[in-house]
């Protein structure tokens, strides 16, 4: 989150060529088990990027969870991270296991990766593995006491909890309201309008849209665009951040209006996020 | 105080700014003002990766209109994208058919979404009374040969913005070349059909109900007319009965 806006918007966006655009499918597939581990964690990463989901692809990312081959000075696994992260675009169920046993990994970021790309998959059979991470930041149904607690990646956690609607867990997300990286707060309220649909939490988001650091302005329009909340509409167009995280947003808003109300007609609020849209462009 | 003690005090203002919030500060009350003399000034607050101040600036651009344009078009910085995207943002808003040639460029080569996203607005906000009466209807279709291109652009946002641009091309056009105006709805239905982005599909339903209306209102006109001269057959004719 710490890139230049430009790069935000840009770097993943730009389409074939530009950036990789020379590897074939079948290259990268090879290049997975390449001598050379700079090919293999560039080809995990490109396999992502270009979704190509073919059953080779998902054998390869997967074995690729298990690499010991690439490691960081700190201990870190760079290949399975970018595996983890790739498995999570291509849509195939056959990942929720495997990704299950990273959130057992000793790296950060490859537990972290494992949760996000469980939640895009919407498998809900992962829920109690993620909960043991969670709990790790809780005594019973409060925070533990030496804060801020970085042990785990809460935000991904609490994120995949509220997407995959973990409602039994629901007092185990609370505490996190109250975290002291806002971030992780960020988390937390999303995922509880989520579980709950109270607007309190949607509001709470909304708040932070006027706070004063960009950074977390770009990540509430992430969060507000995910749960769809749209009394936040007014608020995102006039946030100050960049146009393209706004209208990502504002999609979100409208696409869960849509996805939410009878298809035949466009609804009066559905086209108060298309005139927001518009002037946006 | 005249108009340039006031731009000069504003400017400095704005070169003075020592930190975010007083940029985004002092570029809007410098936008706020609307002295042309203060357009190069702006034009550099689109390249300060700030988007309060850029927001703000391409606000100001706007307002001031035309005067803007020929300045815009010069200084467009080729090496900071997130500055062209502003800048093709200040020209859509304006509207101005000086732009055409650029707009199209950027809207079919640049490698930003951001700045191609900008650009295929603004082929639907060029203001055509500019144009001579007798090129309208070949810059019209170079346009809308354009947006059917642009519309299959990989990225949803560029799609998104080039629907809006058919939108607004079809409904100027439907009378004077109602032949490329099908060209449009058919695009937009096959959109529609296909488009993997629910967004998109979205906002082609209302594009389509918007063309509509208007078709509507087209069709309602000359119908009320029409029945105008029936009422008065029957009057005319009243003399036999």
């Amino acid at each position: 989150m710490n890139s230049s806006p430009q790069k935000f918007e840009d770097l993943s966006a730009t389409g074939d060529n530009a950036d990789g655009g020379s590897l074939t499918v079948e290259q990268a597939i090879a290049n997975l088990e390449s001598e050379d581990l700079g090919l293999r964690f560039y080809a995990a990463w490109w396999l992502g990027r270009f979704r190509i989901s073919e059953p080779a692809v998902v054998t390869g990312l997967i074995k690729a969870l298990e690499d010991e081959a690439d490691r960081t000075p700190e201990g870190g696994y760079p290949l399975r991270r970018n595996a983890a992260r790739a498995l999570g675009k291509l849509g195939d169920r056959q990942a929720v296991s495997p990704l299950i046993a990273c959130l057992d990994c000793s790296d950060f970021y490859v537990r972290e990766a494992a949760a996000q790309s469980l939640e895009m998959l919407g498998d809900p059979v992962c829920i109690p593995a993620l909960i043991k991470l969670l709990a790790a930041g809780l005594h019973g149904e409060q925070l533990v006491s030496q804060q801020p607690d970085l042990s785990q990646p809460y935000e991904a956690i609490l994120e995949a909890l509220g997407t995959l609607r973990a409602n039994e867990f629901t007092s185990l997300v609370k505490p996190f309201l109250e975290h002291p990286i806002e971030l992780v707060q960020y988390a937390a309220a999303r995922a509880m309008y989520q579980l709950t649909e109270e607007p309190a939490y949607g509001e709470r988001l909304v708040k932070a849209l006027a706070g004063e650091r960009l950074q977390l302005r770009r990540a509430v329009l992430a969060d507000l665009g995910a749960i769809g909340y749209l009394p936040a509409a007014d608020a995102i167009a006039q946030t100050l951040a960049e146009n393209s995280l706004k209208l990502i947003s504002l999609k979100g808003l409208l696409e869960h209006q849509v996805n939410h109300t009878t298809p035949t007609t466009l609804s009066e609020d559905a086209i108060k996020v298309i005139n927001l849209m518009d002037s946006l462009l | 105080m005249n108009n340039s003690d006031l731009a000069q005090i504003l400017i400095r203002a704005v070169q003075e700014a020592d930190s975010s919030e007083r940029l985004v500060d002092a570029v809007q009350e410098l936008a706020a003002a609307s002295i042309e003399e203060s357009v190069p000034t702006l034009i550099a607050a689109l390249g300060y990766n700030n988007p309060g101040a850029a927001v703000a600036a391409v606000d100001g651009l706007i307002a001031i209109g035309e005067a803007a344009v020929s300045p815009l078009l010069e200084l467009i910085d080729d090496y900071n994208y997130g500055a062209r995207a502003w800048a093709l943002r200040a020209l859509a808003g304006i509207g101005d058919v000086r732009a055409l040639d650029t707009l199209l460029e950027a809207a079919k080569t640049d490698f930003s979404l951001s700045v191609r996203r900008a650009a295929a607005r603004g082929l639907g906000t060029l203001r055509w009374h500019q144009v001579p009466l007798e090129k309208v209807e070949s810059v019209q279709t170079e346009v809308l040969e354009a947006l059917l291109l642009i519309s299959q652009d990989p990225e949803w946002v560029v799609r998104y913005a080039a629907v809006t641009s058919l939108e607004t091309l079809a409904i100027a056009i439907a009378v004077t070349l109602p032949e490329q105006a099908s060209q449009i709805t058919n695009q937009l239905q096959q959109i529609l059909d296909t488009d993997a982005d629910l967004g998109v599909r979205t906002r082609v339903k209302f594009a389509q109900e918007k063309i509509q209306q208007q078709q509507h209102q087209e069709v309602f006109a000359p119908k009320r007319k029409l029945q105008d001269t029936e009422v008065e057959v029957p009057h005319r004719g009243g003399g036999r009965r």
